[in-house]
């Protein structure tokens, strides 16, 4: 039977929405459960926050960032950090789809993978990371002096969605290449999670090398740093200059254009179709 | 739709493993040089010993992997290129693993799924409601998947396989694990609802029961390669299987040594009862039995047809294996 017409068919987004729906709903039915995750991982928020209020108790400034920019940078970072994990952090139990054979169930049914993957296992628990973030960005904007103009404004109100944009495709470029490693998950987790550790500081704290890292291969500069130094207007070290982070967006969007691509040719390598 | 639902020709499959880091390559070829049709509406079932293929030639012609060498083509899709269109006709039902949520009551699955394959309520609610009539899942719907006995859970797999009305029904051991009656309510259930809809089964099994009462076609392979495609008649011909007749007599007689075409293989009951085997091809239990009746009145009657086991495993042998 040919059910092709379109007034046979559920809109795509309609499909999506259902699924959605559906995880938030039984992720909210034991709520005591729910909320002991969302206070573990607020928890852990904290501690990352009072790492970085130890560190300016001993020295003033850190790389080009005193304690209210800092506040800023740790605030964005974790917010963008914090909706990236809910929705594309379990990106890293594919080994496990792979071992248990659950990739190949979502390999016959009709939609992309990743689309299955990312919506059918959206995890709300994880946002107590976000909601650190989210208060230490409003603690940090009352902070800091910033000369806002409309571009300021602009480039800060998008900079959340693009941190999360360059976690969610590090999770998915980290999550591809489980297709050619076998069980490597810690090997690629330290790209994610390190990326993660590394966008709450100024990159002018990290050596050369590491820098232009940072700015390229593994962009964890554009989440957090690099927008708030052109806010700021912080001129930014050398390879990392504050400018770059007008193109925070950019990147976010190249990042996950690559990342996919990456995904694809995983996907292609699992059913043996080259790549 | 016309064509075939499966064409696939010379399908061959290869595995390639690196084995450390001294450059070693292991090439494994799981499939080789399989070629077959199905038509609209058949019942086939593939057959094989663990190991010999068949998870692989389903995983070609579902859209999981692609053939290292050779075509498959199905439902006319490129399963592969093509995976999403072609999962829109595809129901498949792997039994050692689900594609249930398991922390979600049965029935959300099924809404998901509904909504995953894009059906609107109006076509897929009359659906959900027949086929948890007739696989009788009203008692458990509202459990937790997690929580479903394994019988349960295969009658939920299987419903969740069929509710967009596949038009290929793709098995892959469904009846593993399941008890007898279990097996039993299963098959006559599936054998139903593909007669009903005029869908096409394909049924990977070691189970022969699975394939005696379920499919009317036979595909066999043995280490990656297609041993023998037909019907079950066909296949026990083909191995020289022979049937058994047992007569029950009036009164004992000398053992009936002399049959045409037939060979005594037992006198029991001090010649009452005797079992004679013949070849389907060279005689029939017609004149096997009218000779017998020539020497003494036959009180009763019964013919034993040869074990699929048995035969398959003939066939393994004869095969080289």
């Amino acid at each position: 039977m040919d059910a092709s017409c379109s007034g046979d068919r559920v809109g795509a987004v309609a499909a999506y929405r259902t699924v959605l729906a559906s995880r938030l709903r039984s992720q909210l039915q034991y709520r005591t459960s729910f909320a002991l995750y969302v206070l573990t991982s607020v928890v852990t928020a904290l501690a990352g926050f009072a790492e970085v209020l130890t560190v300016f108790h001993n020295v003033p400034v850190l790389g080009d960032l005193d304690l209210r920019a800092a506040l800023l940078v740790y605030g964005l970072s974790t917010f963008g950090f914090g909706i990236a994990n809910c929705v594309a952090g379990q990106l890293d139990t594919i080994p496990t789809y792979i071992r248990t054979g659950t990739l190949e169930t979502m390999l016959v049914r009709p939609q992309p993978v990743l689309a299955q993957i990312v919506t059918s296992d959206v995890t709300l628990r994880r946002f107590g990371v976000g909601l650190v973030g989210v208060v230490t960005l409003v603690v940090a904007l009352a902070a800091n002096p910033v000369h806002w103009t409309p571009a300021r404004a602009g480039l800060l109100l998008v900079t959340p969605l693009s941190g999360a944009l360059l976690f969610a495709a590090l999770f998915t470029a980290a999550g591809a290449l489980q297709f050619w490693l076998v069980d490597a998950s810690e090997v690629t987790s330290s790209f994610t999670y390190g990326a993660q550790y590394a966008s709450q500081f100024s990159a002018a704290v990290f050596p050369v090398p590491l820098r232009l890292l940072l700015v390229t291969a593994v962009p964890a500069a554009f989440v957090a740093y690099l927008p708030a130094a052109a806010v700021l207007g912080l001129t930014g070290p050398r390879w990392a200059p504050g400018r770059l982070g007008w193109g925070t967006p950019v990147v976010a969007v190249a990042a996950c254009l690559a990342a996919l691509a990456l995904w694809r040719l995983g996907v292609r390598h699992y059913t043996g179709a080259g790549g | 739709m016309s064509g075939a639902v499966v064409a696939a020709s010379g399908l061959t499959r290869t595995f390639t493993r690196r084995t450390g880091a001294l450059r070693g390559r292991w090439t494994t070829t799981a499939v080789e040089g399989i070629s077959f049709t199905v038509a609209p509406g058949e019942t086939v079932g593939y057959i094989g010993a663990n190991g010999a293929g068949k998870s692989t030639t389903i995983k070609m012609i579902t859209g999981i992997l692609v053939p290292s060498a050779g075509t498959v083509r199905t439902l006319g899709h490129e399963p592969v290129a093509q995976r999403t269109s072609l999962a829109r006709r595809l129901g498949v039902v792997f039994g050692q693993r689900s594609q249930l949520w398991w922390d979600l009551p049965l029935e959300e699955s099924f809404r998901l799924l509904a909504a995953i394959h894009r059906l609107p309520p109006a076509r897929w609610r009359p659906r959900h409601d027949e086929l948890v009539a007739s696989l009788e899942l009203e008692g458990f719907l509202a459990r937790p998947v997690r929580q479903l006995s394994l019988g349960e859970r295969m009658r939920g797999e299987v419903a969740a396989a069929l509710l967009h009305r596949p038009d290929l029904v793709v098995l892959d051991e469904p009846t593993v694990g399941l008890d007898v009656l279990s097996k039993e309510r299963l098959r006559t259930f599936l054998r139903a609802d593909v007669a009903r809809r005029g869908a096409t089964l394909l049924l990977a099994t070691h189970d022969m029961d699975d394939v005696r009462r379920l499919c009317e076609r036979l595909l066999v392979v043995d280490r990656g390669r297609l041993v023998y495609d037909g019907d079950i008649p066909g296949l026990v011909a083909r191995v020289g299987a022979r049937r058994v007749l047992v007569v029950d007599l009036e009164r004992p007689v000398p053992p009936l040594t002399d049959v045409p075409h037939a060979d005594l293989v037992a006198v029991e009951a001090g010649g009452v009862r005797q079992r004679l085997a013949f070849s389907p091809e060279r005689t029939t239990a017609a004149a096997v039995l009218a000779t017998v009746a020539g020497r003494a009145p036959v009180r009763d009657l019964s013919v034993e047809e040869p074990d699929i086991e048995d035969v398959v495993r003939r066939l393994y042998l004869a095969s080289g294996r």
